[in-house]
């Protein structure tokens, strides 16, 4: 029986990213329809063969129901009130970062992701995007030395063409689902990464997404393909102002490792999260997806997910490859009327395959947090093997967790283990930690990342203390 | 010698006190006063309220004081937060210390140490100082750094629990401290251990108060006083001896005392 008051004064958290940048955008008109996708299509300079997966893909997703088996509460998203391009004007061609408009510069110093050839991060490289477009991508020389091809999407169908073509909607394909063929019809812009063969990327990768516009849904996708025996590791981030309304997000994530590759690719969500009564907030649907196409590849998620009105989300992994592995942690954090249905799915396909899942879920406020995980094991993935944990954690008494764990096993040599708890901070704990010194916040805040130490130990080394600032942050609020 | 103790301030008093957890009074008129230097032992049944008075000393949320002051150093702290409190110097320990999964005992030490240090203004430590620090604690408990990488009190044994208790009374060098069943669950040798620890951390300066059911932590360490506790009040007080007369007659023998004034 933790003091109600104390715990929603902390659990209480300042946004502070939802500024607006007034930037003059080029925008197309609200709605959705084939005129409208040719239109993106003819914006991007795309070949016929895009414009024919788009088309396809929306012809596919006017004939689907949006999903309802996760049950979660929101207004009907009105599809035709949605405006599914927005760009900031530029010039034409932008042959150096000095040449992007310094508001946009700012936006991004603003948010810590400094791009400017005198400022920038130096042991990451980062594709920045802004609604609808990258707007820049450092390092692309020094990773160009090493054959790695880092920039976005729109480019990449440009230059890459191959590529796109090749393995474009070979891991999610655009029937998927709703949002992965709404995503397939209308996405604008997002992250491509090539790793040639026996290359480890010589630093990490990263993708920053910025919402900006009020009445534009986002439709990112990104697509990495890392070749024989290479590795690299990804990193992706997203913000969005705070508007009183809500913003869809439905993205699309394709990731292939091939015989001895792995790619680590690792999230820290913070999109706005609507206020404590639930007015606003991001609307996150997304599909992510990795194939393990080759022997012993492997894919590993991270995830820490703090932000938006509503995720559903839930990255997975196609074991095909012999003794591939698939990884998958996660850190969802959820508060006030936030809605969180995250997980993943780990299909074993090939033999000998393995895959591990560790999710922490701590729910706050009178929010709802889900782990729903799926765990297959195919006929042929005899001696695979699954471990799974998910634990809850509730602060207060109003928050709730649940736990779909769904196991199909269709292969008696394999093992799948799956382990469970829920735990709520007691008055007792946080009085023994207050009894040594440590104030209320900071105790909250030192339990919290207590029970997340088990992924934060698996992000990237400045995403982990990122991660943890972040936790610390949403937590914060002044006490009594 | 008593006399000589008083010659400085009280760290600790403790008028009138009176105080429930929801609505239901535990303590029912508790009045004592601690010089520095002094050692006092409260003892009595189970749910005579010794257990709670030490909470309420250390600021535990779940109860309300209805009437009385506890003053530290001459300050009332009725209103005082549980941290500012061992911030300023006064320490619990639990007699059942709890587990905190996942937090590091080497951190949450350091964490709580450095947060008496900032009170005292003294510099706080980094790791490196810290763990140099500790070590030379741990020596005091006899606890092998193991215990350090450990998660607070998580799957220690009942002993290494009440060690963990003394080490952090080390750390945060209060000025006073209440040891609550400090004795309970502990074999003879972690019992010499514990004593022996409390009597080296304790100087002319600290008062400590234990709260204890036997006789056997008071042959280790000589109380200057000793309080019985009943029903929410202290019915008797006296020297050591009489714990040992208590030892002899049971609690029975209380039970026809009636409250001192």
């Amino acid at each position: 029986m933790v003091n109600e008051n104390l715990v929603k004064d902390v659990v209480k958290k300042p946004y502070k990213y939802g500024f607006v940048t007034d930037i003059e955008t080029e925008k197309i008109s609200k709605g959705l329809n084939e005129d409208i996708i040719r239109l993106i299509s003819e914006k991007k300079e795309e070949p016929q063969y895009l414009l024919d997966f788009r088309l396809k893909a929306f012809k596919k997703w006017q004939k689907m129901d949006e999903p309802d088996w996760a049950g979660l509460g929101y207004k009907q998203i009105d599809y035709q009130d949605i405006i599914y391009y927005s760009a900031p004007k530029q010039k034409e061609k932008i042959s150096s970062l000095d040449e992007v408009d310094p508001k946009l510069l700012e936006t991004f110093d603003k948010l810590g992701i400094p791009l400017t050839e005198q400022k920038k991060l130096t042991n990451v490289a980062v594709d920045a995007v802004f609604d609808s477009v990258s707007i820049a991508t450092t390092f692309r020389d020094e990773l160009a030395k090493h054959g790695v091809i880092f920039c976005s999407i729109s480019e990449a169908v440009k230059n890459h063409s191959d590529l796109i073509e090749k393995y474009l909607g070979t891991v999610v394909p655009a029937s998927d689902n709703y949002f992965a063929a709404l995503n397939s019809a209308v996405f604008s812009d997002g992250s491509f990464v090539y790793i040639p063969k026996g290359v480890t990327c010589p630093m990490d990768l990263s993708s920053y997404f910025r919402i900006n516009s009020g009445d534009t849904g986002q439709f990112e996708r990104t697509l990495i393909i890392a070749e024989e025996s290479s590795s690299v590791s990804y990193l992706e981030g997203c913000t969005a102002p705070m508007f009183d309304t809500n913003t869809l997000h439905a993205a699309v994530v394709e990731l292939i490792a091939l015989d001895d590759a792995s790619i680590k690719y690792s999230t820290v969500q913070n999109w706005y999260a609507g206020d404590e009564e639930g007015v606003g907030g991001i609307f996150n649907f997304v599909t992510k997806r990795g194939k393990c196409l080759g022997k012993r590849s492997k894919i590993s998620w991270s995830q820490v997910e703090t932000g938006s009105s509503i995720t559903w989300k839930y990255p997975s992994c196609l074991l095909l490859g012999e003794e591939s592995i698939g990884e998958f942690y996660s850190v969802a954090l959820t508060n006030n009327l936030q809605q969180a249905d995250t997980g993943t799915k780990m299909i074993h396909i090939g033999p000998k395959t393995k895959s591990t899942i560790v999710s922490k879920g701590i729910s706050a406020g009178n929010s709802i947090n889900s782990y729903r995980g799926l765990v297959k094991m195919g006929r042929k993935a005899a001696g695979s093997r699954n471990y799974s944990q998910c634990d809850s954690m509730l602060i207060g008494d109003q928050a709730s967790a649940n736990t779909f764990p769904y196991i199909k096993s269709q292969q008696s040599n394999s093992e799948i283990e799956h382990e469970a708890s829920t735990c709520r901070i007691s008055e007792d704990q946080l009085f023994y930690l207050q009894s040594r010194g440590i104030e209320f916040e900071e105790a909250v805040s030192m339990m919290v990342s207590g029970f997340c130490r088990d992924v934060f130990n698996q992000l990237p080394m400045e995403f982990a203390a990122e991660a943890d600032k972040l936790l610390a942050l949403k937590l914060e609020g002044s006490v009594g | 010698m008593q006399s000589k103790m008083k010659e400085s301030d009280p760290i600790l008093e403790i008028e009138d006190l009176f105080a429930s957890t929801d609505n239901l009074p535990i303590l029912k008129g508790v009045s004592l006063t601690v010089y520095p230097g002094e050692i006092h032992a409260i003892m009595g049944r189970n749910g005579c309220g010794k257990s709670t008075l030490s909470k309420i000393i250390a600021g535990h949320p779940s109860y309300n004081i209805t009437n009385g002051d506890i003053k530290f150093s001459g300050e009332n702290i009725n209103s005082l937060e549980p941290e500012e409190r061992s911030q300023s110097g006064i320490f619990l320990g639990f007699q059942y210390p709890i587990e905190i999964p996942g937090v590091s005992n080497l951190e949450f030490l350091r964490v709580s140490t450095n947060a008496r240090r900032k009170f005292l203004n003294k510099e706080e430590l980094d790791t490196f100082d810290f763990e140099e620090l500790v070590k030379e604690k741990l020596e005091l408990v006899k606890m092998d750094q193991g215990f350090l990488s450990r998660s607070v009190n998580q799957g220690f044994s009942g002993g290494e629990k009440k060690r963990n208790e003394i080490l952090q009374m080390a750390l945060l060098e209060p000025k006073i401290a209440i040891l609550d069943e400090t004795d309970s669950g502990l074999d003879i040798d972690a019992l010499r251990i514990v004593a022996s620890g409390i009597k080296k951390i304790s100087n002319a300066q600290t008062g400590i108060i234990l709260i204890t059911h036997y006789q056997r932590l008071l042959d280790e360490i000589e109380p200057n006083y000793v309080h019985v506790m009943a029903d929410g009040q202290i019915i008797k007080t006296g020297g050591s001896d009489l714990a040992l007369e208590l030892e002899k007659k049971g609690y029975e023998w209380t039970d026809n005392f009636v409250k001192e004034t």
